[in-house]
Order: C-alpha cells, then structure tokens, then sequence
C-alpha cells in the first residue's frame, strides 16, 4: 500500500535532529524529494502547499520524527545469493527499520568488483524505486586477496568505498598498496578487521562460554592485530580508513589513540554488538553466531562509552540474511549472520546500556551522512549522493521516519519483510517502532498495525 | 539381617529423558546410575549375559566420527538388555548424499527407533537434534564438548575402588582444551566433591582456566585447579587421568613435537611414585603407548584402563535402563 | 485407613516353621534344596526358612536373593520404576530344586518374572514356590507349593507384610485401598 501524493504534511510530531539541535514538537512538509519547510505546528506557510496538486496530511502526534536512518553495511546478496536476499527484499527491509539510505557489500557472486556489477546493484535499487541504495566496490579482485580491484572504474561507477568484507586483505604489501592506490579516489577503504590465522575454525569469542561449550574461540587478538596494523598502515600513506563493525575494547583503545593523534580513521559499530553478549549463545543458538562474534559484557560497556565519546563514529547494522538451512545445523557449520535491519532501532532502543536517544540517532543519521559525505564536489558519487543527507534541513532530501518510542513489539521473524529470519532477538519483546519511513517524500513503509507474513 | 526397602524412584529423582551430558545431574542421579549399574554387572557376570528387560525397543547408533571402542560397548549394552540395535555409520548412510542432521533423526524417529546414541565431531550437534526431534538421545561424545557416558564410568571406577569419591585428589593430564572427556568428567568429579587438579601444555588448557579460576558452567560449576608441572599434580593424587594426546595437535603448532611432550608431562614409573601408593591409573582409550604414559606402565598394577572398559558396559546399561525401561510411554 | 491385622507374630512364626517342614517332607530331605528369596520381603522369609531348618539339623541350605525388576512384564508401562539391585545366588542352579520365596502371591507376573531369572541361570532341576500370603485374583496359570494362609481378598483391597528385618515388626494386615 505505498500511495503516492505530491507533498506530505506531517503534523504535530517532535522533531528530533542532531545535526541541527533541533528537538521539538511541530510540523514538517515534504514535496518534490525535499524538505521544504519545518516549522511550530499549525503555522505552514500557505505558499509552501498552495502549488501542490495532491497534499497528503498525517497526524504525527506522539510520535518522533528523525532523519532516515543510514546503514553504512549491510549484505543484499544480490547478485547470486537471491534465495537469502534481493535488493528488493532488501530494500524493503531496510525501509521497515527506517533506514532510507544502504550502503551494501562486495560480497555477492559476481562480486561487485566491476563497473558491470555495480552498475547492476543501482540499477536493481531503481526498479524497487524504494529507497537509497548505493554500493561498496572491492579492495581486491574476487575478494580473494591477491590483486587490486579496479578501484578507478569502481569509483567512475558510483561506489562509495572500497571493502572486501567477510574477509580481511590478509596480505600487508596488498593492503598498504590497497589504502596508497585509494587515495587518489578519496574514498574510504572499509576494513573488515580479522587475523584469518588466529580466528581459524573458531565460532564464538573465545572466553568461558566457548569453553563451557567446547567451541573453538576467535581471540579478541584476531580483530585487534589487523585493527592495529591497518592503522599504522593507513596513516604512513595518510588513506582515509574505516573500520567495520568493530566488536572489542582492546579496538576502541587502539582507535582512540589514533584518533587523538589525529589519523583519519573512523569506525562503526553494530546495534547486536551494543547490546548482546556470548551468553546469547549458549544453547548453541546458532542465530548468535556472528562475525566478529558477541564479545563479553565489557567490551559492550566499553562500545557503548566510545559511542557516547565518540570515538566510535556511526552505528551500521551488517545486516546478513540467510536461509533457514543455513543457520539449522551444527553449530560449527551453521552460518555467520543476524538479520538486523528491522530489529536495529528497537535492540538499541531498548537493549542498549548509556547510550541517549541522542546518541543513538545521531550515529544512524548524521554521522553515517559525513562518512558518506563525497569530499570531491565533481565525483561520479556526488551525482549519485545529494546533498544534506541525513538532516532535516530546508532542502535536503525529504528521507524522513516516524519513531514510536513507547510501543512494546514482539520480534516475530516471520513477520520480517526480509528473507533473512535469522535473530537471536526472536521472540523478544522491544520497545520502538518504526511507524513510517518515507524515502524522497514517497512513502517506502507504513506500519498498518495488521501483521504481514510474507514467504 | 537388615534389608533396605526396594526404593520405588518417584519421578523427581531421575528427571533425564535423555543424556546428553553431566551439567543438570545431581548426586543422587550419579548414585542412581552407580547402583544400577552395579546389578548390571551382575548380569554381565553370567554365562549367560542376557535379560529381556528392554526386549522390543530398538536403539540406534548414530556414529558420526569413527569409533568402534564406545560403539561396541553401547552395542554390547543393548544386546544385554534384549534390546534390537541398529548401527548408522555416517560415512555409508544417506548423510552423504547431503542429508542433514535433523533429517536423518527425524527419519530414525519415524522408523520407530526408541532412543539414538550419538557421536558427532562438532560440539553442539546433539542439542540441534534434540531441539528438533522429539526422541530420546545419549550423547556418545560431541565435538569437544562432553562425553557424558565415559565421565560416568570413569567415575564409577573411582568408586568400586576407593568407596567413594569426595575428598580424592584427581589429576587430569594432557590436551584438556580439545578433550570432551576432560570436561565431563571434571564436571562429574566436582559434582562428587573431588579435589581436581589440571595440568597440560599451556596451549592446551582452555584460556579462561589457565590461571586457574573456577568457569562459568550449569548447576555443576567446575571446581579444580590448574598447576603447571606435573609433579605437583601428581604428588599425592589418589587417581590419576591421563588424556590421549592426538598427533595432529603437532602440526597445528600447539607443540613443538611429541619429544617435548612426553618429556614434561609422560607418566613413567618415577612420576608415578609421587602419587599415593595405592593410586589408580586411568586412561579413556585407546592408549598412547610411549607417548601419555611409558610403555610398560599401561598394565602395571595400578592400572585400572581395562576395567574402564568393562564398566562402561556396564554404565551404559544403567543409563539405557533408566531411560527406556519404566516410565509411562510417551 | 484401618488396618485389620490378620496374621500376628506368632502365626507368622508357626507358619514358618510348618512351611519349613513342609518343603523338606515334599522334597524327601534338603538335598540340593536352594531357597531363592524375591527382593524385597521374600528375601529376609528365605533367610528365616534356611535358618529353621538349621536348627532342625538341616545346615547349610544356600540362600540367594532374587531382583526381577530386569524380568517385569510392565516395564514399559509402570508409571513408577523400580531401583534395580543385584541377583545373588551363592550356587549354580543347575540341576538344584529351587524353592521361590515370596511374601504374598497375587497375579502370579512376579514370579513368572522369577522363573524366567532363574531359567536364564541355569537349567534346574525343579522350581517349586513358598508364599507367606496366598490372596487369589491370578491373572497367570501359577500357583503355589507351599502356603502360609490364603486370604481371600478383593480387589480393592492391599495385604502388606511386615518383617522385623525391613519394617522393625512382624505381622500382615489387610487394609481397604481408597478407590
């Protein structure tokens, strides 16, 4: 049901923007994609609707408008893993969690490691005609860690970042040539952090729970060794470098020095990493298996305070849908992945330890738009990125969602609009809601309050 | 004479509708299997080794990793019990074809099978089938994980020869990081109040053990400590565990060679002397010769190995027994 | 619930000792006689019976103690499970008279369970059954050699035996079972 008025009115809501302070209760107006008035309630402006030929009024009270959310990670699995996930579904999903702008990963079969590719993914993402979707190309042909993608023709196609993710580049001579050869592109490298030598074999964090499980441990090691080496790495060519979901306190440490020395390195962290533990394991739940897993409980509260300092910049879900098969067998064997673009909102919401709303919104909304912000006003991104992401402002895109802070739901996966069902939330009971997301002044998602099981 | 009542076991004694390791049994549950087990052996003493007890039931062993010790002697303990056994190894069956765990369960389920005895290589896959197949199981060994059958024996052996087991100091010996029956069984000799003392190569012992805390664990949690040099386990131990000490681990580099390995930490004749005179030997099987213990001590006197073996006939029957027979059919 | 006592200490000892007598006389002496007692009460009943012939001049009648919980017919289907002990039976039953001991014989499944151990031990020459308690409602074609009392009873109704070796007195009452 996604009906199509020119501009939308939304009365009488709080809204909420980090990116301009501004946090209160009045009226916003979508037309034409944008923005183009926010205001005290009741006192539009006439001329602003007067030109309209449908307009389209919402109550909002009681409920919290923010920016849409921005997801700097995610798996689409399309192309060649479409029985996980589409850009469709996808899409899809991602506007059900309130995100309006995805950034997805290389890691698709063919990976996104050609013009072809990329321009595939964006051309999937207009057909659903739903929201955001733009693509990270890869660091290494294949993904495989032995040559350097074509990072010029990746970034003449519109990506807008380099990552192998799912794996590391484990070679140092390849990744410092990686992070050197990028700087001419001036977009981020985006690390997936892990010493494949020391997390072989392992399912779960290494500590009592593996042990009392007998599971073989991935060592906090295994991600702080190559956060530290891709540091050092990137700052002696002075590469822009992201970090990817990043998991333990002995990182944060890492990333903080850095940073007070000035290096140009950002971060992200994920909504599960913030708020479950290895004990979600135990059971051998294998909808709690991840990579980088679930750490320990201060590694939690030390993600958490280097949110609040912000030494963590963005929070970024690495939504990885995968089919019922592949997550019900052995635990060893079962895949790595949590499907978390419709549960991120709630989980940090309602799981998360000191972190405000403040923080929360502002690292899905105007922190993610700076990472993504292009620094070159001629790049191929900048025509695909407009600008003003990720900010209510006068002019910026009309990517706006509807938050109920205060409604309690049951995480029930097969009521999720992605194909992916796997979360250790299910079965949850969460407060925050996504009530509407609209993507462009269209509306991508609305919450009917009937509950929809989609195949 | 005195004579004790026949104790008819209200339910809340024996709780197991399967056994897929030691973390939520009690003592008395320990004891129950103790005192069962020991009119098993009474049976297995006969010339006649049989008794119609389970007669029509059928049990499945469903062998993922190759075993022929622990398959047998389950084998050998259904028979006894007049039950039917069918034997699924893994490597012939349809699991090659790609079909999955929970199918091949399911599949047994359907077939009538009344309880499948299982061993897997990876840890956990016990729990997958009983969280999805409603059918009674004994874990026969998953992963590292646990081995519940062998810590039982393992404990009753203890048992027949020293009265009891609290207050004894175990010292367990070798890989316990990748051993299942180190795991069991310090969770089955904590539960029975032994003082247990862990000692192996430090690349070995699992992380969070190495500096000897007590881990987080069910009901059960494991209390024992981790010394570094085998004579201080050894000095007055009442019985000594030694684990099978794999060859690959060498290739993994997590020792430099078996050389290193049996020089630190092999049981000879002199490292044996530290313990009490009347210590007991025990090794889970198949032995190392030369490498966890010399090689003319693995039949010395003290070596209790093969009586491990027929008491865990034994104890196996126990369990088939207290899981199959009585109890209203569900 | 009441309690009627229908066999006292005393007529549980003249029993006994007629018993006792009974079994050799049949037997024409206590030539290869082994008393076998079913765990739990035909057990201490065993004892006493080799104990008086003892003293009659009869030493040295073997005693073994019997467990048919691995033997029940209803082991699928008891709601409640029996600890098992062990059988212990000091000779081989081979070519022996075993005399069954139990304390009150009812449907006849426990002592079909007996003869079914016993058989598996050995190929004995004869089996012949002592009950304290003969109550009637058999449910198999068995009966007993050898009878303290019969006592018919109904269904509703329990016959517990007490001996000083397992409940600290003896005697045997009748008690009306709730429904």
């Amino acid at each position: 049901m996604v009906d199509n008025f020119d501009y939308i009115v939304l009365k009488g809501g709080r809204l909420f923007d980090p990116s301009q302070n501004l946090d209160r209760i009045g009226d916003i107006v979508l037309g034409q994609g944008k923005i183009l008035w926010w205001g005290e309630r009741g006192a539009i402006p006439r001329d602003i609707t007067e030109k309209a030929p449908k307009v389209q009024i919402i109550d909002v009270t009681g409920l919290t408008l923010t920016p849409g959310f921005i997801d700097l990670h995610c798996h689409l699995r399309e192309p060649g893993f479409e029985e996980k996930e589409t850009i469709a579904s996808g899409s899809r999903a991602a506007a059900r969690g309130g995100f309006t702008t995805i950034c997805c990963m290389p890691n698709t079969n063919p990976p996104l490691d050609s013009a072809a590719a990329v321009e595939y993914v964006y051309r999937r993402a207009a057909e659903a005609t739903l929201i955001r979707v733009l693509p990270i190309g890869c660091i290494t042909r294949g993904r495989k860690g032995e040559q350097l993608a074509e990072m010029a023709e990746l970034y003449e196609a519109g990506v807008v970042g380099y990552s192998d993710d799912g794996n590391p580049v484990m070679n140092s001579s390849l990744m410092l040539h990686a992070l050197e050869y990028s700087t001419s592109f001036g977009l981020p490298v985006v690390d997936h952090c892990e010493d494949l030598s020391l997390s072989a074999g392992g399912a779960m964090n290494e500590g009592a729970v593996a042990n009392m499980l007998g599971l073989k441990g991935i060592p906090q090691a295994a991600e702080e060794v190559i956060v530290a080496r891709d540091i050092v790495l990137a700052r002696s060519v002075k590469a822009r470098l992201h970090l990817a979901h990043v998991s333990t306190a002995g990182s944060l440490e890492i990333i903080k020095r850095a940073r007070e020395s000035g290096a140009n390195i950002t971060c992200e962290v994920t909504p599960h990493h913030l708020c479950l533990t290895e004990e979600t394991v135990k059971g051998y739940n294998a909808n709690a298996k991840v990579n980088p897993p679930l750490r320990t409980s201060e590694d939690v509260r030390a993600l958490s305070e280097g949110l609040n300092a912000g030494i963590i910049d963005a929070i970024a879900t690495d939504h990885a849908p995968h089919t019922l098969e592949d997550k019900l067998c052995e635990f060893d064997s079962a895949a790595s992945g949590i499907s978390g673009l419709e549960t991120a909102f709630a989980c940090l919401l309602s799981l998360s330890k000191g972190l405000s709303f403040q923080t929360i919104i502002s690292a899905l909304t105007s922190r993610p738009a700076e990472i993504l912000r292009p620094r070159n006003g001629k790049s191929p991104l900048s025509a695909r990125i407009p600008p003003h992401l990720g900010t209510l402002r006068i002019g910026a895109p009309a990517d706006v969602i509807a938050l109920d802070t205060e409604k309690s739901w049951k995480v029930d996966p097969a009521e999720f609009l992605s194909k992916g069902r796997n979360t250790p939330l299910a079965g949850m009971t969460l407060k925050g809601k996504v009530v509407a997301t609209f993507a462009g002044g269209k509306i991508a998602y609305m919450d009917t309050g009937e509950k929809s099981k989609t195949k | 004479m005195r004579i004790e009542e026949a104790t008819i076991l209200p339910n809340s004694v024996w709780k197991h509708r399967s056994v897929l390791d030691l973390d939520d049994f009690t003592r008395e549950e320990v004891e129950l299997v103790f005192h069962t087990a020991d009119a098993m052996g009474e049976v297995l003493g006969r010339e006649i080794k049989k008794v119609p007890t389970l007669r029509g039931k059928t049990v499945a062993t469903l062998f993922y990793e190759a075993s022929t010790r622990t398959r047998v002697s389950f084998e050998l303990a259904a028979k006894s019990l007049g039950a039917d056994i069918s034997n699924i190894a893994a490597a012939t069956s349809s699991v090659t074809k790609g079909e999955t765990l929970i199918d091949t369960a399911r599949t047994l389920q359907s077939l009538g099978i009344d309880l499948i005895i299982m061993r897997h290589s990876q840890s956990g896959a016990p729990y997958l089938v009983q969280d999805n197949v409603e059918i009674r199981l004994i874990n026969a060994g998953d992963g590292w994980h646990a081995h519940p059958t062998q810590a039982l024996l393992d404990l009753y052996t203890v048992m027949k020869h020293k009265g009891t087991v609290n207050g004894l100091k175990i010292a367990i010996i070798g890989d316990i990081l990748h051993s299942r029956v180190a795991r069991s069984d310090i969770l089955g000799l904590s539960l029975m109040g032994a003082s247990v003392f862990l000692c192996g190569p430090a690349t070995m012992i699992p992380l969070t053990w190495r500096h000897s805390e007590p881990s987080a664990g069910g009901q059960n949690a494991a209390r024992f400590r981790t010394v570094q040099r085998v004579e201080e386990a050894l000095d007055q131990a009442d019985v000594i565990m030694l684990l099978r000490q794999q060859m690959e681990r060498q290739q993994a580099g997590l020792l430099p060679s078996i050389r290193e390995y049996i020089h630190l930490y092999q049981l000879t004749l002199e490292r044996l002397c530290l313990a009490r005179p009347d210590a007991m030997v025990m090794h889970p099987g198949p032995v190392n010769e030369g490498v966890e213990i010399a090689s003319n001590l693995s039949h010395c006197a003290s070596s209790v190995i093969e009586e491990q073996v027929s008491n865990g006939v034994a104890i196996r029957m126990a369990l088939l027994y207290l899981l199959l027979a009585g109890g209203k059919k569900d | 619930m009441p309690e009627k006592v229908i066999l006292t200490s005393d007529d549980m000892a003249r029993a006994l000792v007629r018993l006792a007598h009974e079994i050799v006389e049949h037997n024409r002496g206590h030539k290869d006689l082994v008393f076998v007692g079913l765990l739990t009460r035909g057990a201490p009943l065993a004892h006493r019976l080799a104990k008086t012939l003892a003293i009659h001049g009869a030493a040295d009648i073997p005693v073994g103690t019997l467990d048919i919980s691995l033997y029940r017919d209803d082991v699928s289907t008891a709601s409640l499970q029996h600890q098992v002990r062990r059988t212990e039976i000091p000779v081989s039953v081979n070519e022996k008279n075993i005399v069954l001991v139990d304390d009150v014989l009812y449907t006849g499944r426990s002592i079909r369970a007996a003869m079914d151990a016993v058989i598996d031990l050995g190929r004995p020459r004869s089996i012949q059954l002592a009950v304290l308690v003969d109550r009637g409602h058999r449910e198999l074609p068995i009966r007993a050699d050898y009878v303290g009392k019969n006592v018919p009873t109904a269904l509703t109704e329990e016959v517990i035996v007490r001996l000083m070796e397992t409940d600290g007195k003896d005697e045997v009452v009748i008690v009306g079972k709730e429904d």
